[in-house]
C-alpha cells in the first residue's frame, strides 16, 4: 500500500515501484500549546473544534492525506484521548495509503517539548512536513517538497523551508484577517533564503505590549548583507506555519532544549546562529490557500474563506472526513444540509451553512453564519455573523451578533449576545438577559492561578477537569448540564447557583472576568468585526509609523554599511547606540577618576572592553569614548583661563593616559583619537579648539599617540575642505618639527 | 446487497477518494477508469447460481452510488455505471431467453464471420455503428435476424468457453460474466477509439478557406481539428477560455502542426463571430433534453452563433450522453472552484469579508455554462452526427429506463 497517490494510474494493483520509496511523512501537532480559545479549549481539545461544521483536524488531515503525504504523526498533549478517539472514529486510522498514527504525551509544555518527544521516538526517517493541527490549506506539497530536497543535496545546511503566502499589505489586514502584527521578514531574492524573521508584537509574547509596532527597527546581522547584491524586506508576506523540515530540525530542537516555539525560539535562535550556519528557505504558494487557525478572529475569517470556497475541494458541499452527508450548494454561498426543515418565514441569508438535522422557526433570519448539526432555533430569531455548533438550543426573538456558541449550549427567550461573545460548552443564557460584549461564558469557573506566561496550554487545567467532554453531537443531555460541569470545582455546590447578573435568571455558566492586559486583546482576538475607530485608530498608526520609517531607514542603513574604522562620519550618523556606549564608557571612566572606592584601573578596562563586547564596537570606538571622558573630566575641572584648561588637561593625560594606552592596539586607533579630538574640539567642547596643538603635543610626549598617526592624520587631511584644516594649520609647527626631527630621542624635547 | 470482494473494495476506496478530492479530471479519464474499476469489481465478484444478473447489478449500483456520490458534478461517472447495467440487463436477457428457439441473439451469424464471439454487447455495437448512417435500409439491415440462423448451436462461442464445461448451469453462469466483461471491455475500446472516431467525420464538416471559432480546449476538438487539416486549409480562431486559459495551449498546439490560428479574448467573441462560418466545441456533459453542459464561457459563444445564424457544434463522446434533465443547472450541476482561479488571494485579501463587518467583494468561479439544446445546431460523437431532438434516441439506445435513476 505504499503507493504514490500522485501518480495518474488507472488502477492501484500492481504498486512496481523497484527503487526505494521514502515515503512522505507529515508531523502534525494537535495541540497549540496556547489559551487564545479559553475557555472552550478547557473542555475540547482546539483542534476538535468544529470550523464550517468539520473538525479544524479534518481539513489538515484531508489537505495532507490528498497532497499525497504517506504517514502522519499526530501528536497529542491537551485532550489527547478525544483526539485519538476522533482519529478512530473519523476513519482517518483506516485510510489505504495514509497510515495516521497518534503519539501522546502528558507532560509536554510547548511545540519545543514535542519535537524532542518525537526525535526520541525516531519515528521520522526523512524530511518532513511540519504542521499545526489547525491548518487549513489546499496547497500542493509536491513543488514545495521537491524544492527543499533539491537543495537539500546541494547544501545540507538547508533545514527547512517555510511556506509564506502573498497577502495584501493594507494597514489594518493583519489586524482584520488574522489578528496579528504585520509580519516583516528579510528575504534574499535569489535564493529565496530567509534572513530575518519579525513577528511584530507576537515576538516577546504577552510582556512586549508596550511595543509600539509603528516603532519597529529592523536590525539585520551585518553578515547577512555580505555577498548578497539584495535583501528584499516583506510586509506583504503572512506565515503559513507550514514547514517542510529536515530530521535535523528535531536534533537542534534536543540539542537547544529551551526551544519553546518553533517561530519565537526556533526561526529566530536559527537565524541569529551564524556558528552552525542553518538555513531556512522560503517557499511563495501562489494561488493555493493556506492559513492557521490562531485565534478567534481568525476561526471567523477562515470559516469565511471555506464558505467562499477558496479551499477548494475543502469546501461544506464535498464531503470529507468524518462527515460524510455533505451539504447542498445554493447561490450566494449558501449552504443547506439535508434533513433540515427551514419555515417559509425563514430567511438564511448570503454566506451561511446550516447543518444537518437543523430546524428554524418562523420570521428567522440569519445572515453570515454557520449552524451546526441538530439545533433549535425559534422564531423571529436574528443571527448575524455567528458561528452556532450542534445541538444549540436558541428561542424565540433572541438576538445574536458575531457570537460564538458552543455545542449543547441555550439561548433562551429574548436573551441578546453582544458582539463578541463566546458561549462555551452548554451555558444557558437566561430569559431577556444581556450579554455585554466580548463575555466569555463557560460552565468551567476561570482557572484562579495566574499564569501568564505563553507557555501555558490548554491541557494544565484539563487535566485536572474532565477528561471526557460532550462529544455526541445528536444527543441532547442537558439534566447533566450542572452536575457534570461542577463536579470537580472547589467554590461551586451544586446547580442551580449561577449568579443571575452573569447569565440571566435561571441561566447556567460562569461569566470570566476579564484580565488585565487582556483588555485590549479583547476586539483583537474576537469573532466580532473590529471597531470602525480601532481600525482607524490602526490606520493612522500605521501612517505615523510610516514617516517615521523613512527617518529610521537612514539610521539603519548607517548602522549597516560596513564602515571600516577609518570612515569619519560613522559617529555622526549612528544613532542612539553610540551615545549610549559613550555615555557608558564615560560613567565607568568617571567612577574610576571620583574614586568611588574600589574601583581600580584594571576594573575600567575589564568593564570597557565588556561594553564593547555588549554594544560590538571596536577598540579604535573604546578609545575614542574614552577620550571623550578625558576631556570631560578635564572640562570639569575648575579654570579660569585657557592656560588653566591646558594644565588641566595636561594634568588628565599625564594621570589616564596609560589607561587610555590600553585600548590603544595600532596606529589607526590612534588615528581614531585624533579624529575624536578633532570632533570634540568642534562640537562638544569649544572650549578646547586653541589648545587643540598644545594637547596634541602633550599626548604625543606621553606616548599616547604615536608619530606615524600624526602624520597619516596630517597627510588625510591634506585634501580636506579648508575649514576641516583648521587643526592641522594650528598644529602645523608641530608637525612640522616632527618631520624635520625624524628619529631623534623623544626624552628631551621641551617646546 | 452483496458485498464487493475486499481486494478490489481498496481499489474502489481508493477512486471514490480520488474522485472526491477532485484529483480525476476530464470525462473521458474518469469515464475509462471508471469502466475499468466496475469491470474489476464484476470479475471478482462471486456469483449465485440463480439471479446472477440481480446480483450483478446491485453490486454495480451499489459501487457506482458511491462513486457518483464522490462527484456529483462528474456526469460521466454516472454515465458509465448506468452503460455497464444496460450491458447486464442484455446479456442477461440474451442468456435466459435461449430456452424459447430462435431468439438467441449470438446465433446470429450472418453478419460477419470472422466475429468469434457474438456477445449481446457485441450486436448492440454493429447497430449502433448503424446509426452512423441513419437510413430506414441500414436500420432494417442490421437487425439480428432471428429466423436466419434459428439452429445454431449457443455453445460455439469460444474457446475459452470450454474450460467450463463441467455442467451446463455452471457453464452459463460463468457465460453471464464473460459476456458483462466483453462488454466492458468493448465499451473501454469505444472510449479509447472515441477520439478518433469523431475526428475522422471533420472532412464532411469543415470545408475549405472556412473560419472556424472555438472557445478552450479539448482533446477531441484538437483532433477533429488536425484531421480536417489533412485535406482542408482553413483558420481556427480560438477564444482564450478564462479562467483556465486552456484555448492558449490549443492555439499553440494548433500552430505548431501549422494551423493558422487567431487568439481572442473571451470578450471579443461577438466581434469576431460574424466572420465566422462555424463553431465547433467539446462539451462536458450533454443531458437528455439535448442541452450541454460545456466550459464557462460557452453560452455566450452560442448565443452569439444564434445570432449570427453560425452553426454551433458540439462534439461529444457518447459517454457523455446522459439520461437526466437538467434541473437547476446552476447549482446543482456545476462545480464552483476556488476563487483563486480567477484572482489572486493576495490581491483581495483587504477587502475579502473581513473583520470589518462591512460589504466586502465576493469572487464566484463556476466551472460550466448550461446551453439550451435550441442553440445546438449539431452533436458530432462517435456514432456519427445527431440533432439535438434525436438524443433521447441515442439515450434509449444506450440505457434501460430502470436506470435513469439510480436510488
Amino acid at each position: 500500500m505504499a503507493k504514490k497517490g500522485g501518480k495518474p494510474s488507472l488502477l492501484p494493483l500492481v504498486p512496481d515501484d523497484i527503487e526505494v520509496h521514502v515515503p512522505l511523512q507529515a508531523l502534525l501537532l494537535a495541540d497549540s500549546f496556547t489559551t487564545k480559545f479559553r475557555p472552550i479549549t478547557l473542555e475540547k481539545p482546539k483542534v476538535l473544534l468544529p470550523l464550517v461544521n468539520v473538525p479544524l483536524i479534518d481539513y489538515t488531515l484531508e489537505w495532507l492525506a490528498s497532497a499525497g503525504v504517506e504517514e502522519c504523526f499526530v501528536f497529542c498533549c491537551a485532550h489527547a484521548a478525544q483526539v485519538t478517539s476522533h482519529l478512530t472514529k473519523a476513519k482517518w486510522r483506516s485510510q489505504p495509503n495514509f497510515a495516521v498514527t497518534p503519539i501522546e504525551s502528558h507532560d509536554c509544555v510547548s511545540a519545543g517539548d514535542a519535537l524532542r518527544l518525537i526525535e526520541q521516538r525516531g519515528v521520522i526517517r526523512g524530511d518532513f512536513v511540519l504542521v499545526s493541527g489547525d491548518t487549513v490549506s489546499n496547497m500542493s506539497l509536491k513543488e514545495v517538497v521537491k524544492e527543499h530536497q533539491e537543495r537539500r543535496k546541494k547544501d545540507k545546511l538547508a533545514v527547512m523551508t517555510m511556506v509564506v503566502k502573498r497577502a495584501k499589505p493594507s494597514p489594518s489586514t493583519y489586524q482584520t484577517r488574522l489578528g496579528n502584527d504585520e509580519l516583516l521578514l528579510a528575504i534574499d531574492p535569489q535564493s529565496k533564503q530567509l534572513l530575518h524573521y519579525d513577528p511584530g508584537r507576537e515576538s516577546g509574547g504577552r510582556d512586549n505590549h508596550q511595543h509600539q509596532s509603528n516603532q519597529r527597527h529592523v536590525k539585520l546581522e551585518r553578515s547577512a548583507l555580505n555577498d548578497r547584491p539584495s535583501v528584499q524586506l516583506c510586509t506583504n508576506l503572512q506565515d503559513c506555519h507550514i514547514d517542510i523540515c529536515s530530521p535535523e530540525v528535531l536534533t537542534l530542537f534536543t540539542d537547544n532544549f529551551d526551544y519553546q516555539q518553533i517561530r519565537r525560539d526556533f526561526v529566530r535562535g536559527l537565524l541569529s546562529d551564524e556558528i552552525m550556519g542553518n538555513k531556512i528557505f522560503t517557499y511563495e504558494i501562489g494561488r493555493e490557500y493556506a492559513a492557521r487557525v490562531e485565534n478567534l478572529r481568525a476561526y471567523d475569517v477562515v470559516s469565511q474563506d471555506v464558505i467562499h470556497r477558496w479551499t477548494y475541494p475543502m469546501v461544506p458541499d464535498i464531503p470529507f472526513g468524518a462527515d460524510t452527508s455533505g451539504m447542498r450548494f445554493e447561490r450566494c454561498n449558501v449552504y443547506k444540509a439535508t434533513g433540515i426543515s427551514l419555515s417559509r418565514t425563514s430567511t438564511v441569508g448570503e454566506n451561511s451553512v446550516v447543518g444537518q438535522g437543523t430546524e428554524i422557526g418562523e420570521g428567522t433570519s440569519i445572515r453570515r453564519s454557520v449552524i451546526g448539526r441538530g439545533c433549535r432555533i425559534g422564531k423571529n430569531v436574528s443571527i448575524e455573523g455567528c458561528h452556532i455548533w450542534d445541538n444549540v438550543t436558541i428561542e424565540d426573538d433572541a438576538q445574536l451578533k458575531y457570537s460564538i456558541v458552543c455545542d449543547g449550549a441555550a439561548v433562551k427567550a429574548g436573551a441578546i449576545l453582544k458582539p463578541g461573545v463566546v458561549l462555551s460548552f452548554k451555558v444557558v443564557i437566561g430569559p431577556k438577559f444581556i450579554v455585554p460584549a466580548y463575555s466569555k461564558i463557560s460552565m468551567m469557573p476561570q482557572p484562579t492561578e495566574e499564569d501568564s506566561s505563553d507557555e501555558e496550554l490548554e491541557y494544565a487545567d484539563a487535566a485536572s477537569g474532565r477528561a471526557e467532554s460532550p462529544r455526541s453531537p445528536f444527543l441532547e443531555d442537558g439534566d447533566s448540564r450542572n452536575g457534570s460541569a461542577a463536579e470537580d470545582e472547589e467554590e461551586v455546590d451544586e446547580s442551580g447557583n449561577w449568579d443571575p447578573d452573569e447569565v440571566g435568571e435561571t441561566g447556567a455558566g460562569y461569566r470570566w472576568s476579564i484580565r488585565d492586559g487582556t483588555q485590549e486583546e479583547d476586539w483583537r482576538h474576537s469573532v466580532a468585526p473590529i471597531p470602525a475607530e480601532k481600525i482607524r485608530e490602526l490606520v493612522a498608526a500605521e501612517e505615523e509609523g510610516e514617516t517615521e520609517e523613512a527617518d529610521n531607514d537612514i539610521g539603519a542603513a548607517a548602522r549597516d554599511t560596513p564602515a571600516g574604522p577609518g570612515v569619519e562620519d560613522e559617529e555622526e550618523l549612528s544613532g542612539d547606540e553610540d551615545d549610549d556606549f559613550e555615555k557608558e564608557v564615560e560613567g565607568t571612566f568617571l567612577r574610576l577618576a571620583e574614586g568611588v572606592s574600589g574601583v581600580q584601573q584594571e576594573h575600567v578596562v575589564i568593564e570597557v572592553n565588556s561594553l564593547k563586547l555588549a554594544y560590538n564596537k571596536t577598540f579604535a570606538d573604546c578609545a575614542g569614548a574614552m577620550f571623550k571622558a578625558l576631556m570631560s573630566l578635564a572640562l570639569g575641572l575648575p579654570y579660569t583661563s585657557a592656560k588653566e584648561l591646558l594644565a588641566n588637561t595636561k594634568d588628565v593625560v599625564i594621570k589616564w593616559g596609560s589607561l587610555l594606552q590600553k585600548f590603544l592596539k595600532g596606529s589607526d586607533d590612534e588615528h581614531e583619537i585624533l579624529l575624536t579630538f578633532e570632533e570634540v574640539c568642534l562640537e562638544s567642547h569649544k572650549e578646547f579648539a586653541p589648545l587643540f596643538s598644545q594637547i596634541l603635543q602633550e599626548m604625543y610626549d606621553k606616548d599616547i599617540i604615536s608619530e606615524d598617526a600624526i602624520m597619516a592624520w596630517a597627510k588625510e587631511k591634506q585634501d580636506a575642505d579648508d575649514n576641516d584644516k583648521v587643526f592641522v594649520k594650528q598644529s602645523e609647527p608641530f608637525i612640522q618639527w616632527l618631520k624635520e626631527a625624524p628619529e631623534e630621542d623623544d626624552d628631551d624635547e621641551d617646546e | 446487497m452483496v458485498a464487493a470482494m475486499p481486494d478490489c473494495q481498496a481499489s474502489v476506496d481508493d477512486f471514490v477518494t480520488k474522485l472526491r478530492r477532485r484529483q480525476v479530471e476530464g470525462s473521458q479519464n474518469t469515464a475509462k477508469q471508471t469502466a475499468e474499476l466496475l469491470r474489476l469489481v464484476i470479475s471478482n465478484q462471486r456469483l449465485p447460481n440463480v439471479g446472477q444478473a440481480a446480483v450483478l447489478i446491485d453490486v454495480v449500483k451499489t459501487v457506482g452510488l458511491r462513486m457518483i456520490a464522490a462527484n456529483p458534478i462528474e456526469l460521466a461517472v454516472g454515465n458509465i455505471v448506468r452503460r455497464i447495467l444496460h450491458i447486464i440487463r442484455e446479456e442477461d436477457v440474451s442468456l435466459t431467453s435461449p430456452a424459447v428457439p430462435g431468439v438467441s441473439v449470438e446465433s446470429d451469424d450472418d453478419e460477419s464471420d470472422t466475429k468469434s464471439s457474438y456477445s449481446a454487447a457485441a450486436v448492440a455495437a454493429a447497430n449502433r455503428s448503424a446509426l452512423r448512417a441513419p437510413s430506414l435500409h441500414n436500420l432494417l439491415e442490421s437487425i439480428p435476424d432471428p429466423v436466419k440462423a434459428p439452429e445454431a448451436p449457443a455453445a460455439s462461442v469460444a474457446d475459452s468457453e470450454s474450460r467450463s464445461r463441467s455442467g451446463d448451469r455452471n457453464s452459463v453462469s460463468w457465460k453471464l460474466k464473460h459476456n458483462v466483461i466483453e462488454g466492458i471491455s468493448e465499451l473501454l475500446q469505444d472510449l479509447e477509439n472515441y477520439h478518433s472516431q469523431v475526428a475522422e467525420q471533420a472532412i464532411e464538416h469543415i470545408h475549405q478557406n472556412e473560419v472556424i471559432l472555438t472557445l478552450g480546449r479539448s482533446r477531441s476538438l484538437l483532433q477533429f481539428l488536425l484531421e480536417a487539416k489533412k485535406k482542408r486549409s482553413f483558420q481556427v480562431v480560438i477564444a482564450e477560455g478564462a479562467p483556465k486559459y486552456q484555448g492558449h495551449i490549443l492555439s499553440k498546439e494548433l500552430a505548431e502542426k501549422g494551423l493558422q490560428t487567431t487568439v481572442i479574448t473571451d470578450s471579443a467573441i461577438f466581434a469576431m463571430i460574424s466572420r465566422v462560418n462555424m463553431v465547433i466545441v467539446g462539451a462536458h456533459a450533454v443531458m437528455a433534453n439535448g442541452g450541454v453542459l460545456a466550459p464557462v464561457g460557452m453560452h455566450m459563444v452560442a448565443l452569439a452563433a444564434r445570432r449570427h445564424a453560425v452553426p454551433f457544434v458540439v462534439l461529444a463522446g457518447v459517454h457523455k450522453l446522459c439520461p437526466q434533465y437538467p434541473h437547476n443547472p446552476y447549482t446543482l450541476l456545476n462545480d464552483m472552484k476556488s476563487p483563486a482561479e480567477i484572482v489572486d488571494f493576495g490581491e483581495l485579501s483587504d477587502c475579502l469579508d473581513v473583520g470589518t463587518g462591512g460589504q466586502s467583494t465576493y469572487v464566484v468561479n463556476p466551472t460550466f455554462d448550461y446551453i439550451p439544446p435550441e442553440l445546438v445546431s449539431l452533436f458530432i460523437t462517435d456514432t456519427g452526427g445527431h440533432n439535438p431532438s434525436y438524443v433521447y434516441r441515442l439515450i434509449a439506445e444506450y440505457y434501460s429506463p430502470e436506470d435513469y435513476v439510480l436510488q
